[in-house]
């Protein structure tokens, strides 16, 4: 019996079904609830390799459920839900080993856990979404699973960003919608094709297509962070450290960016969106939304609202990558959907076991930390040398190709964008660099936990909080020395590239 | 050979009279006739569902002269929803009672409307109808006051009167068809009305006096504060089958009886109601203060929703794009039935639990009934739109037929709509984020909790499935 | 015209008359009582308009099925007015006060 067809909906369900089920559990079974959490991240995990494997050599994972004529639900699995879908298994696994660490002995473990997972599960399907209806479909879940984690604290704060954060997506999803239904009343079902599928419409529909293009970008660009949509970002890091760091390195902000490359890649078709003159539109708000971002995070003090705004600027040289045209920029832009996942990633949870571990939440208190926390801090590094775009990391393979392929494309000024990023990226986290190294502690950490009952790994924290930066630090570093070897992220997306340009 | 359609009519009135003659065993017969009810109609919608199209005539009698009750897919789609429903409001009336003096009232009172109801989309003829309309209009009256509150008896004499101005009206659209066309049965008449004043004035008289059984704006005032007042079971069989019964006969009539008469202004005029319930009844919802209220005003603004597909139908020749349109509207008015049942009933629960509905001071309770707030949240979830709820396909449906007939009008309004929806959804859910105290487990009370629960879940979840099936049901569609 | 019609025209153009009569009333007027008139005048209208229908001069018998829709009209309306009575009595008996 063919099981391929089975294959997305069982990698949905490898994480609803425990998300569904913990809902369920006491507040006490932490044991029941962990297993269910780890055995889901596990079961992923494995049958993603194995989609890996299939998607490499050309097999077909597709299923289609026909809801109404011509409304129909598919999932398909092709090289760019591929990548997506990898990175947001792998670092679900982690994330969810560094909740459970950080949320030790906090109230409505079961309710977190539970849309903890029903999160992975809307994103797994955004990745794995075959056509724009089913896109929208899983991109509106993700909304609904991701609000009741932003509030969860239950504090006036969590409740104020908790509600930004809901006004903004709701509004975008709403865009969204609208420029779906849109666009499929004009062409038929919107399924995503490689190369797209609009170009050989009629002439006198270019207008409208115009018109949706914006309309679609907008309702993306809200999850993406693009300026001036981005509002809700810094505000929702009231959420916990573990939201923050899946909704920045992999949840929200991602299914943006995905969309955004899907729409200009397999719906607009790169070289038709180039004609419509779209193509020039996204760089200048990538460009735009890169350099607010980075001026915005110089002025912050607060460790993860300078994350946040350096998440709204790096998220966005995805879609600069898209903007370019040619399959180098296209290359730098999809890799970066990696790197940058798991260099933030690494940053937040840094930012989080400071914040857990000490009371440490502004950069101003964070003079001589690495003495304190060394290996956290160590992990902090390679992070934000990344972010910088210093080489071996892998920060530095994205920058490189999106400058070659800048300049293959004759954007030149995108290139002055890059370089002028890149300094400000380091003015904004070189400092911090200096202060956690070469300055000397305070007396007394604002609110330190000395084990209260944790178990301390290497006299700094605890397992569950310290394995989870260390391995996406080694991830970002091996991403970037590793590169030209196969299965690393910078080959899948030249894979994917070429596939794209019909090499 | 057991008639199901003459069951389903016949169970629960008999259970009512048991229920009236036993008073002490309300509570069993009551759940007892539930199930059988339940059951027959189920059978009716399987034998629809087979390719059948089971008619029966009772006493004999053919047409014209004998009452006939008929199943098709529109109305097998309704019963299926009506008798889901019921059988939940059913389980859970008998936790929510007890064994109270109220449940001693309620359980006839509530198997004579659902008599009403079966009998009400089981009919083949107007005078069967208006007798249904009427026992439906009485027993939800005598329901609406059973809280005892001054506040429910002024709400429900309201309702009453408002009820009967409607049935006096359509009695004189009995009147007047059979005037012309010297039938009543809805076939016949459908066959023999042809474009003329008479047949205006009747259709005019017949739709309007369903209008206002619908609350379609501006004919809704009566509407929330009867909903709000009533208990909460009764509450929700009020907004989720009561309205849904007007509203599907609203539809019948349009597409049987106007077919070629309706024109594209009558369409339009629906439509532009329907937008005006639409926004008004969204505003009102989320300025209200009061839970049931906020409810209540959630399906003024719903109907509204259905009431936009008119101008579309009129605008469209019948074909797969015109089936495809009854089938997105049978659709959201299933959702939004069960969706406002599962949402009254979990906050008849949350106000059971403190007392009180007020919005602003639910905290507490919303923590610490999570299967309750759940319920909340996935029946909050049908009534904005959000996928995967059935509504949200729906509209999809609406708004893509819109698009291309033209009419973008329409778009700005749902969508203003469905923003104004998910504001005062979430201005409930937010309160389920307190520091509160981690509740002790998900399920308190089974038996009036997981109907609610259920209910929702069918909603938000089941009914966007579940679209094919009522493709299938209602025999459009390939 | 024959005699038959001229009848079913006058009976039923004065059904109608009371029934335009009982909605104005209906809308018009607040007290309950008022209304109750005013819906029963409305009913009586349609009944009026009913039995005129159901005329078929004076040698044939009357169509039968007007006058069964008459009788379960008035069984409805009666039952509805006794209903909405009890309401009122309802209301009353919590502010004798109010006329």
């Amino acid at each position: 019996m063919n099981l391929d067809p089975y294959l997305p909906l069982a990698i949905l369900l490898s994480s609803a079904l425990p998300g569904t089920l913990i809902f369920f559990l006491r507040e006490e079974s932490h044991r029941l609830r962990t297993t269910l959490n780890m055995a889901g991240a596990l079961v992923k995990l494995a049958l993603v390799a194995w989609m890996i494997w299939g998607v490499f050599h050309e097999h077909v994972y597709a299923s289609r459920l026909q809801l109404l004529p011509g409304l129909d639900l598919v999932l398909r699995a092709d090289a760019l839900a591929v990548l997506f879908v990898a990175l947001s298994t792998v670092l679900w696994l982690v994330t969810t080993i560094y909740a459970i660490g950080y949320l030790e002995d906090s109230p409505h473990r079961s309710r977190f856990f539970g849309f903890f997972s029903l999160c992975v599960s809307a994103t797994v399907g955004i990745a794995l979404s075959g056509n724009l209806l089913t896109f929208v479909v899983f991109y509106e879940i993700l909304t609904l699973a991701t609000y009741p984690l932003v509030a969860h604290r239950g504090t006036p704060d969590a409740d104020d960003g908790a509600r930004v954060y809901l006004v903004y997506t709701m509004v975008g999803g709403a865009l969204l919608f609208v420029g779906a239904v849109w666009l499929q009343s004009l062409v038929g079902p919107v399924d995503f094709t490689q190369g797209g599928m609009l170009g050989s419409a009629p002439a006198g529909l270019h207008g409208q297509f115009v018109v949706i293009f914006f309309v679609l970008l907008a309702g993306l660009g809200v999850k993406a962070a693009l300026v001036p949509l981005h509002g809700w970002l810094p505000q929702a890091m009231v959420a916990p450290a573990p939201v923050s760091a899946l909704l920045h390195a992999v949840a929200v902000v991602k299914a943006g960016a995905f969309g955004i490359v899907r729409v200009v890649y397999d719906v607009y078709g790169v070289e038709f969106a180039h004609r419509l003159g779209l193509l020039t539109a996204l760089s200048v708000l990538a460009c735009v939304t890169i350099l607010y971002g980075s001026l915005m995070a110089l002025s912050q003090d607060g460790l993860k609202k300078r994350l946040a705004y350096s998440t709204v600027s790096q998220v966005s040289y995805i879609a600069l990558g898209a903007s370019v045209l040619g399959p180098i920029a296209t290359i730098g832009g999809l890799v970066h959907l990696v790197h940058q996942g798991i260099m933030k990633i690494t940053l937040f949870f840094c930012a989080g076991n400071y914040a857990e571990t000490l009371g440490v939440h502004k950069v101003s208190e964070m003079n001589g930390v690495g003495r304190r926390m060394p290996w956290t801090t160590l992990a902090f590094t390679v992070g934000a040398l990344g972010m910088i775009g210093i080489p071996p990391v892998a920060g530095f393979v994205t920058k490189w190709y999106l400058g070659v392929g800048a300049a293959a494309a004759g954007t030149g000024w995108v290139i002055l964008v890059l370089v002028a990023s890149s300094l400000l990226n380091a003015a904004y986290f070189l400092p911090i660099l200096y202060r956690a190294w070469f300055l000397p502690p305070p007396a007394r950490w604002p609110d330190e936990h000395v084990g209260g009952g944790r178990p301390m790994f290497m006299g700094e924290t605890s397992p569950a909080l310290l394995w989870p930066p260390l391995v996406t630090a080694l991830l970002s570093l091996l991403a970037g020395l590793l590169a030209a070897a196969p299965f690393s992220p910078l080959e899948w997306a030249t894979l994917i590239a070429n596939r794209e340009y019909g090499r | 050979m057991i008639d199901p359609l003459a069951l389903a009519v016949a169970l629960p009135l008999l259970g009512a009279l048991a229920i009236t003659m036993l008073p002490s065993a309300a509570r069993t017969l009551g759940l007892l006739a539930a199930l059988a009810t339940t059951a027959a109609a189920l059978w009716v919608t399987l034998l629809v569902w087979g390719g059948g199209a089971p008619r029966s005539e009772l006493g004999g009698w053919g047409t014209p002269l004998g009452i006939a009750l008929r199943a098709d897919g529109l109305a097998a789609a309704l019963l299926t929803m009506a008798n889901v429903v019921g059988l939940a409001v059913s389980v859970h009336a008998t936790g929510y009672f007890g064994a109270t003096a109220a449940s001693r009232h309620f359980w006839p009172l509530w198997l004579l409307l659902w008599t009403a109801l079966n009998g009400l989309f089981l009919a083949a003829d107007l005078f069967h109808l208006y007798v249904m309309l009427e026992l439906m209009g009485l027993s939800a009256a005598a329901l609406g006051a059973l809280s005892g509150t001054r506040e429910a008896a002024q709400a429900s004499l309201r309702y009453l009167l408002v009820g009967l101005l409607g049935s006096m009206t359509y009695l004189l659209g009995v009147a007047l068809v059979y005037t012309a066309y010297g039938s009543l049965d809805l076939a016949l008449v459908a066959g023999a009305m042809t474009p003329g004043p008479v047949a205006w004035a009747a259709g005019a008289l017949l739709i309007g006096a369903l209008l206002l059984k619908s609350a379609l704006f501006p004919m809704h005032f009566w509407l929330p504060p009867a909903h709000a007042n009533a208990p909460a079971p009764v509450s929700a069989v009020l907004s989720a089958l009561v309205v849904k019964a007007a509203v599907y006969l609203v539809l019948r009539f349009w597409l049987e009886l106007c077919d070629g008469i309706a024109t594209e202004a009558a369409g339009l005029l629906l439509g532009m109601l329907g937008a005006a319930a639409v926004l008004w009844g969204s505003w009102r919802a989320l300025r209200a203060e009061r839970l049931k209220l906020l409810a209540a005003y959630s399906t003024v603004a719903q109907i509204g929703y259905l009431f936009l597909f008119f101008p579309l139908l009129a605008a469209t020749p019948a074909g797969p794009e015109r089936d495809q349109l009854i089938t997105a509207l049978v659709l959201l008015a299933l959702t939004h039935g069960f969706a406002k049942a599962g949402f009254f009933l979990a906050a008849g629960l949350v106000q059971k639990s403190t007392g009180h509905d007020r919005i602003r001071e639910l905290g507490g309770a919303a923590q610490s009934l999570p299967a309750v707030t759940f319920a909340l949240g996935l029946a909050g979830v049908a009534l904005i739109g959000l996928p995967p709820s059935g509504t949200f396909f729906a509209k999809w449906v609406l708004l893509a037929r819109a698009i291309t007939l033209g009419q973008w009008w329409w778009v700005p309004v749902v969508m203003v709509g469905t923003l104004l929806a998910a504001g005062y959804v979430f201005r409930v859910l937010a309160r389920a984020f307190t520091r509160e105290p981690t509740p002790r487990c998900f399920v308190t009370d089974a038996r009036t909790e997981v109907p609610a629960l259920l209910l929702a879940i069918l909603a938000a979840l089941g009914m966007g499935l579940a679209a094919h099936p009522l493709t299938v049901l209602l025999g459009t569609g390939g | 015209m024959s005699e038959a019609v001229l009848t079913q025209i006058l009976y039923g153009g004065v059904g109608i008359l009371l029934f335009l009569l009982g909605v104005w009333s209906f809308l018009i007027h607040a007290p309950l009582l008022r209304k109750l008139i005013a819906l029963n005048v409305m009913g009586a209208g349609v009944f009026h308009l009913l039995v005129a229908v159901a005329y078929r001069g004076l040698q044939a018998p009357p169509d039968p099925v007007p006058h069964a829709l008459v009788l379960t009209g008035i069984v409805v309306a009666v039952s509805a007015t006794a209903l909405a009575l009890a309401f009122g009595r309802r209301l009353e008996r919590e502010e004798p006060d109010d006329d």
